[in-house]
């Protein structure tokens, strides 16, 4: 594994940062790390770092106590909340400050501001960096030890989508090259494209760990249904729970809870009843869909 | 170790911070330096508060170095603002995680920041050195002072000691610095708070109830370069610091090993 953490719980004061934390990211795969604001997504990053120490549990990264985090951290690369650097160094200087620290060679900082698309302004103050600017030396960073295991804070924050579909590329070609990468993002609809695994955070706990396949599986698919004229609507809502099935409307369409093969009977019942089916579409919901309703956030 | 200081004299060696500090050193240190040549004989005096260093003084194995001394609390206080800036604003920019995801024993960090820095005051105190000497013997001829006694054995004798006290110095003001960044994790709070009581809150203390000047820090440390106007011996200023200092230091160093980096 190349995060297993168990019960892992922070406490501060009287706030319950992180709750019986336990979940676990396999070798070689694409993590996405996922909760609201406050779910305590950082704070368990920071764990993982031993930047803080947690008030109970266990975990292991890369097959080592996090409470020894000098055996694993010479190969783990991390960005966490941000990218933070010297405002008066250059984003070079700023990379060989942090390469000087690990022990790595100097050699790798400029290749590492071209792959990040920075080799024209490697030699600007950091100051002077826009926000992406900041994101993409802030991944250049977590690059320095060419990691086995890639921890990203909200890496795409800041990025156009130029950038995003960059992060994005980058992400899947270390996957292919063997590294581990756990990304924590608030746009889910990065995480569904590239994440085959998935850790979902709710007030401090748990609520998924698995596969996002799996998660996306584990929802029922809607039969969006729309009558060719609107005033069959509430006859065709009369036939679909007649059947059984539970459903919503809007937009002039029934949104029927039930699997797509059940398309074939809605349509036959329609046609039975004088109805002329306009559309009859089958649509799984996305992992942003998926997510809103299991931590029941609104936003 | 060594990792450390490498990547912190990176950080150190920035034009703006090395350029502008060694020149504020050196140009502090010449214009004292000269002031005191310029107006030898002067009835108001030539001297630090006020007093009169005559010819004669200058002419001696100390007069070489007399510059030199009468800055070592300048050059402290300089030293002051960069360790605790240095220290504090790891936290400000929240480059400390940074650090410390590259380097996780802390007290690797702490010491290979500290050693980087006391390196950038060694360097500081020897322009000082050098911009002391320099104008000396340039002004020594309009002040007729005599200046054969400073190159004797005497002499060099008398420059090497001082140069030790004003780098103890230097370095007792500089580890307060870097205690009060990690403290307060502000460069503004540590450097103010430092700033504040060696340069006003000690002197008033001192001066209203002079039996205090015993104990504190700052007139501890300035008695190791400048003894004459103290009461109290280089020996027990030595220790008191020294106590102070390592107290205070080991309380920090467990606060930094044991603290959460949650900025």
């Amino acid at each position: 594994m190349a995060i297993s953490v168990t019960d892992l719980t922070k406490v501060y004061g009287e706030r319950t940062a992180l709750s019986h934390a336990t979940f676990s990211v396999p070798l070689g795969t694409v993590c996405g790390f996922v909760g609201p604001n406050g779910s305590g997504k950082t704070t368990t990053i920071r764990m993982l770092l031993g930047l803080i120490s947690p008030t109970g549990g266990t975990g292991t990264v890369l097959g080592h106590n996090i409470s020894h985090p000098e055996k694993y951290l010479p190969k783990v690369g991390a960005m966490i909340e941000g990218p933070a650097f010297y405002p008066a160094l250059s984003g070079r200087e700023n990379l060989r400050v942090l390469a000087s620290l690990g022990g790595f060679d100097q050699a790798v900082v400029d290749p590492l501001l071209e792959r990040v698309g920075l080799g024209d302004r490697g030699g600007s103050k950091f100051k002077t960096y826009s926000l992406g600017m900041k994101q993409r030396l802030g991944i250049a960073a977590a690059l320095l030890p060419s990691p086995r295991l890639l921890v990203l804070d909200e890496p795409t924050n800041g990025l156009d989508p130029n950038g995003i579909h960059e992060v994005r590329s980058l992400i899947k070609d270390l996957a292919e090259g063997g590294t581990s990468v756990f990304v924590s993002s608030h746009l889910l609809s990065e995480l569904e494209m590239i994440a085959e695994h998935l850790v979902m955070l709710r007030q401090g706990k748990v609520i998924f760990n698995g596969k996002t396949a799996d998660l996306l599986s584990a929802q029922q698919p809607v039969l969006i249904a729309r009558p060719e004229y609107s005033v069959d609507l509430p006859k065709l809502i009369e036939i679909v729970k007649a059947s059984g099935h539970e459903l919503t409307s809007h937009d002039g369409a029934a949104h029927i809870l039930s699997p797509a093969d059940w398309g074939a009977a809605l349509n036959r019942l329609a046609f039975e009843a004088g109805i002329t089916l306009a559309s009859l579409t089958s649509v799984l919901p996305t992992l942003e869909e998926t997510f809103f309703e299991m931590t029941g956030d609104s936003e | 170790m060594i990792h450390v200081i490498s990547a912190e004299m990176r950080k150190l060696r920035r034009p703006t911070l090395l350029l502008s500090t060694m020149a504020i050193v050196t140009v502090l240190t010449a214009l004292f330096t000269f002031l005191t040549f310029w107006r030898v004989g002067n009835p108001n005096g030539n001297g630090r508060r006020g007093e009169i260093v005559t010819a004669q003084f200058l002419s001696t194995p100390h007069g070489l170095v007399y510059g030199f001394n009468i800055v070592a609390f300048l050059l402290g206080i300089v030293a002051l603002c960069i360790f605790a800036s240095q220290t504090a604003q790891e936290y400000t920019y929240g480059t400390l995680r940074n650090l410390l995801v590259r380097q996780p024993a802390r007290m690797k960090i702490l010491g290979g920041k500290y050693i980087s820095m006391i390196l950038f005051a060694v360097l500081m105190v020897l322009l000082s050195l050098i911009s002391s000497i320099l104008m000396a013997y340039a002004l020594a001829g309009h002040s007729h002072v005599n200046t054969s006694s400073w190159s004797t054995s005497a002499g060099l004798s008398a420059m090497a000691t001082s140069v030790g006290n004003v780098l103890l110095s230097v370095s007792c003001f500089g580890t307060i610095g870097m205690i009060l960044g990690l403290l307060f994790r502000s460069p503004i709070s540590a450097i103010a708070t430092g700033v504040i009581w060696f340069l006003i809150l000690e002197n008033i203390l001192a001066g209203v109830v002079t039996s205090t000047a015993k104990w504190l820090p700052g007139q501890n440390i300035t008695n190791l370069t400048t003894s004459e106007n103290f009461t109290f011996s280089y020996q027990h200023s030595l220790i008191l610091d020294g106590i102070y200092i390592f107290v205070s230091a080991s309380i920090v160093a467990i606060l930094f090993k044991r603290r959460d980096v949650a900025n």
